[in-house]
């Protein structure tokens, strides 16, 4: 199959990759980028623990193709925490016990740096719709929204 | 220094610890945070092929014949594997931990829908999933059985072709052959006798439908053969690693010095991933065959429908009492569908787990269970799906029959049960069925509750709401749970006793390692047994590593399930530091130059009695471990401890939930669930708390949505996370938990495990708050899931949705 050639900004640094037009990007970022922090759960768009966040918008990278985010932006979770330390999100998650075995976690913090710039200030049912892409079988979610909670305020703080 | 700052510094000490009973933050948040989990999917190595999986569209069939050749032309493709090709190394079948055997790749027929028929070994997964399809397989479909009752029928249709006239099947004689096993517990001649002569009587059949754990990561591995060193690695989603390497050693040959399980990161567990997978079988088979790694991860759908689902059981309890309803008598009866190979994970004295626990947290002078198993064209191996083997299944029948029993005699619910529980001065007591519950206070438990939410105030509101036509329905379930599996006389896999292990070591700058035998899949080890050595040493928990998962280094241990990490892992963890602080006490004698016996425990240090200043920390003992330590003692600092309880720990509680169901749509709203927990000493309450959220959450599940259906032709209709019902944030609903503590009396620490209880004893609650809201119009139980739909069509029933 012939390949094609992609580039894309990937967590603010430029990548390329050559891809089969039928690739999905989440094997383009795993496997062939090899940032693993990004996971596969159901590849049909209802576990979201693939969730990326292209072009300002949260995706489910398990049925996107990787061709699709030719000449985008792409953040993934490896790409949350900065030369400051983590991200509010990602403190919150510790903070408030928002996981457990942490293999929704990335997709998680994804979603909710995304969910919060969209919403700074969301209530409780805002927040359960808003994050509603994405499963957690271990958590039961409640800390989950704590968290997201709690680093609403942080970042309105900031 | 002086008494004054002693008393000073003791409570700060404790502080700095971070020991038991402190919810200290997780040491492993930070990798799952940055994306720096490692689970068997992220593992990469050099060569590393990818294997797919052939698998057979009818649920009985017989294979007439299978043509590689067009998988085998596509460019990229390695190598196609069948039960033919399996058959030389005498794979082709192997042990289910239940006694059974399942076949690896189906040997000439099919028992199941989508079972393994065969494997391709591709350059990468899109190659494999190509290949798959080029596999031609040519079926001849044979008629098939799904329904258990009718398993037995003289016309039913012989699933197992291989265990034809062998009537001695491993736990009893076969009647039938489809039949797996009978088993029995308790008294029948007496518990009949009672029947027979008593005052109220009260029988209920329920169905426990088939459901399955679904963790969010499905299950794989890569397995990685060695030719040069002989030397087999396996990284692998296991709950159990090194039972899975003594598993690989028996059926490979290969010695199993010289085979290394891994068990990195796991994405949720839940029963799911104990069994051993045919998946992981070929992958190994093919990494031995092309010499070269070999990954195998499947999809959710493959994860639904053939990696070991939960439940299945069609159960009848029955209940004799006087009029007052104190129980006189229990009798249980279980039909089983363990589907085409019982491949069950229960402990190997137990054919349907601990399902005698199921006197629950009564006084019940006598009892009796049945069980029979049976075969069916379904996917194989019911789990102990965050449950005790059998638990789940166990509290269900009991609670739901007691519900049945009080609504009988017009007795409240919660009043039935504080009649008929253990009372606290008759810990430890026997039950009927023979085991020994260690210790209990489940009054105190129940009032608590009842208070908390105002029960009497709930039962006003239903009475109004009732009058004016609303459902509104009030659950209440008091369980006891049976974890810490357990006493190697009584629990087994596949003859290796279930004790645990831990190994400490403490380094001369006084930081430790621990190395165990269980294995965390989000349950929090390495920062719950740090505390844990933190308390009985006196080193910072934030200094101690802990590590798990790898047979090469960790200790032998039986792993992580049905809740026995703290009962057991963690009184492994207590002993072996125990061991240690004992020889520090000779060593702190040595340097202090007094007797053992002058010295006193303070939190991190030994102190002379009665000298004020005369003591030595726990870091000055380390050091002086490795050079300056008593004559004739060998040097360093650490322990070892394999730990075989004395007995199983009895968790329990009592949970409330409180449901409005909407008499035009049948959807339910949780509108309270308030659960009190009692698993003895808290190590971390963060964590106790998370886990009981995520337990409930299950159990909402469960109780609510799951199923995993099949129509006449054993087609699983529903296996897609589209189908099968896993809550998001909006279904779920706002967890509210409490808590006693009643130390177990054997457990080193007091500790009795928690994190299946919120699912054993949730499930039963939403059903009985289900059934509570119809009570009034005579409906006595219903099935579970009670989904909009079902709930809707017994409104219907009822005739209630008429608007007037
Ligand atoms: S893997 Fe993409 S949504 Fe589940
Ligand atoms: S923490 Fe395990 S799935 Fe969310």
């Amino acid at each position: 199959m012939a390949k094609h050639h992609i580039s894309f900004n990937l967590n603010g640094k430029p990548v390329e990759a050559l891809v089969e037009p039928r690739e999905l990007l989440v094997h383009t970022i795993r496997e062939n980028i090899q940032l693993t922090g990004t996971h596969i759960g159901c590849e049909t768009s209802h576990c979201g623990v693939c969730t990326v966040d292209l072009n300002g918008k949260s995706v489910k990278s398990c049925t996107l193709l990787a061709v699709q985010a030719d000449g985008g932006d792409v953040l993934t979770v490896e790409g949350l925490a900065s030369a400051e330390g983590l991200h509010a999100v990602q403190q919150a998650f510790v903070e408030e016990h928002g996981l457990q075995c942490g293999f929704c976690t990335p997709a998680m913090l994804v979603r909710a740096y995304r969910f919060l710039q969209d919403n700074p200030d969301p209530s409780e049912e805002e927040i359960r719709w808003g994050m509603s892409g994405n499963l957690c079988r271990c958590t039961g979610y409640q800390n989950i929204i704590k968290a997201v909670q709690s680093a609403a305020k942080k970042l309105q703080q900031a | 220094m002086d008494n004054a700052n002693d008393a000073n510094n003791a409570p700060e000490a404790e502080d700095q610890l971070k020991g038991v009973g402190c919810s200290r933050k997780r040491k492993e948040d930070a990798r799952f945070i940055q994306g720096k989990g490692n689970y068997v999917d992220d593992i990469k190595m050099p060569g590393m092929l990818f294997a797919d999986m052939v698998r057979s569209p009818y649920a009985h069939a017989r294979i007439k014949s299978i043509n590689k050749e067009k998988a085998l032309a596509l460019p990229g493709v390695h190598a196609v594997l069948t039960a033919d090709d399996l058959k030389p190394l005498n794979l082709h079948w192997m042990p289910t931990l239940a006694g059974d055997v399942q076949a690896v790749l189906a040997d000439e027929k099919v028992h199941f829908q989508y079972q393994e028929v065969a494997v391709v070994v591709a350059d990468n997964r899109y190659i494999a999933a190509d290949a798959i399809e080029l596999v031609e397989v040519e079926y001849e479909e044979l008629p098939v059985l799904v329904d258990a009752h009718k398993a037995m029928d003289e016309d039913a249709p012989v699933l197992r072709e291989d265990l034809v006239g062998k009537m001695d099947g491993a736990h009893s004689k076969r009647v039938h052959d489809n039949h797996i096993f009978n088993w029995q517990a308790g008294d029948k001649d007496a518990t009949d006798r009672v029947f027979e002569q008593a005052e109220v009587t009260v029988k209920q059949d329920m169905y426990y439908p088939r459901v399955h754990p679904s963790p969010l990561e499905t299950c794989g591995c890569v397995a990685s053969f060695d030719k040069v060193n002989e030397h087999l690695t396996v990284y692998i989603t296991s709950q159990a690693p090194h039972v899975v390497r003594t598993v690989v050693s028996m059926l490979s040959g290969i010695p199993e010095s010289k085979v290394r399980i891994v068990s990195p990161d796991i994405g949720g567990g839940f029963g799911n991933k104990v069994g051993v997978y045919p998946g992981y079988v070929v992958s190994i088979v093919a990494s031995i065959v092309l010499g070269v790694p070999v990954k195998w991860v499947e999809n959710r759908m493959e994860h639904l429908s053939t990696t070991a689902f939960a439940r299945d059981y069609h159960m009848t309890g029955e209940i004799a009492a006087d009029s007052e309803g104190h129980i006189k008598a229990l009798r249980v009866n279980v039909l089983a569908d363990h589907g085409a190979f019982d491949a069950c994970a229960d402990p190997s004295k137990f054919p349907a787990g601990l399902m005698h626990i199921c006197t629950g947290s009564y006084d019940v002078p006598v009892a009796h269970l049945n069980v029979d198993g049976v075969y069916t064209n379904k996917a194989p191996g019911g789990v102990a799906y965050r449950c005790s083997f059998r638990v789940t299944e166990a509290v269900y029948v009991i609670e739901r029959t007691m519900d049945v029993l009080a609504q009988k005699l017009g007795i409240d619910k919660a009043e039935i049960r504080r009649r008929n529980f253990i009372k606290a001065e008759q810990f430890p007591y026997e039950t009927a069925l023979g085991w020994e519950i260690d210790s209990g206070d489940y009054h105190t438990a129940l009032d608590k509750v009842l208070e908390a939410c105002d029960y009497e105030g709930l039962r006003r509101e239903q009475q109004e709401k009732r009058e004016k036509g609303e459902l509104m329905g009030i659950g209440l379930v008091t369980f006891t749970e049976i974890v810490g599996a357990g006493p190697t006389r009584n629990c087994d896999i596949l003859g290796v006793g279930m004790f645990d292990s831990a190994e400490i070591r403490v380094h001369p700058t006084g930081s430790v390692i621990a190395r165990m035998g269980t294995i965390t899949q989000g349950q929090g080890h390495q920062t719950t047994y740090a505390q844990i050595i933190a308390s009985e040493l006196g080193i910072p928990s934030d200094e101690i590593s802990i590590e798990e998962g790898d047979t090469d280094t960790a200790p032998y241990g039986l792993g992580t399930y049905g809740s026995r990490s703290t009962p057991v892992g963690g009184a492994a963890t207590a002993v072996a530091a125990r061991k240690i602080r004992a020889k520090a006490q000779k060593i702190a004698a040595h340097l202090l130059e007094v007797s053992e016996q002058d010295l006193e425990w303070d939190v991190d240090r030994f102190k002379v009695k009665g000298v004020p200043g005369q003591e030595k920390t726990m870091k000055e003992i380390a050091w002086a471990a490795y050079n300056d330590r008593p004559e004739g003692m060998e040097p360093g600092l650490e322990a070892v401890d394999y730990y075989d309880p004395p007995n199983f720990t009895y968790p329990f509680g009592t949970y409330l939930c409180v449901v409005d169901i909407d008499k035009y749509t049948g959807v339910t709203k949780v509108r309270r669930f308030y659960a009190l927990d009692d698993c003895g000493t808290r190590i971390n309450p963060m964590i106790i708390e998370g886990q009981i959220h995520g337990g409930l959450n299950e159990g909402f599940a469960v109780a609510m949505g799951q199923e995993l259906p099949f129509d006449e032709q054993g087609n699983i209709l529903g296996n897609t996370l589209m189908d099968y019902f896993i809550p998001t944030f909006v279904e779920t609903p706002t967890w509210e938990t409490d808590y006693t503590v009643t130390p177990s009396p054997h457990h080193p620490i007091g500790a009795k495990g928690v994190a299946e209880s919120p699912h054993v004893g949730s499930i039963p609650t939403f059903t009985s708050a289900i059934v509570d809201a119809f009570s009034h119009l005579g409906t006595t139980h219903l099935d579970m899931p009670h989904n909009a739909y079902r709930l809707w069509k017994h409104i219907r029933e009822l005739d209630l949705d008429k608007r007037s």
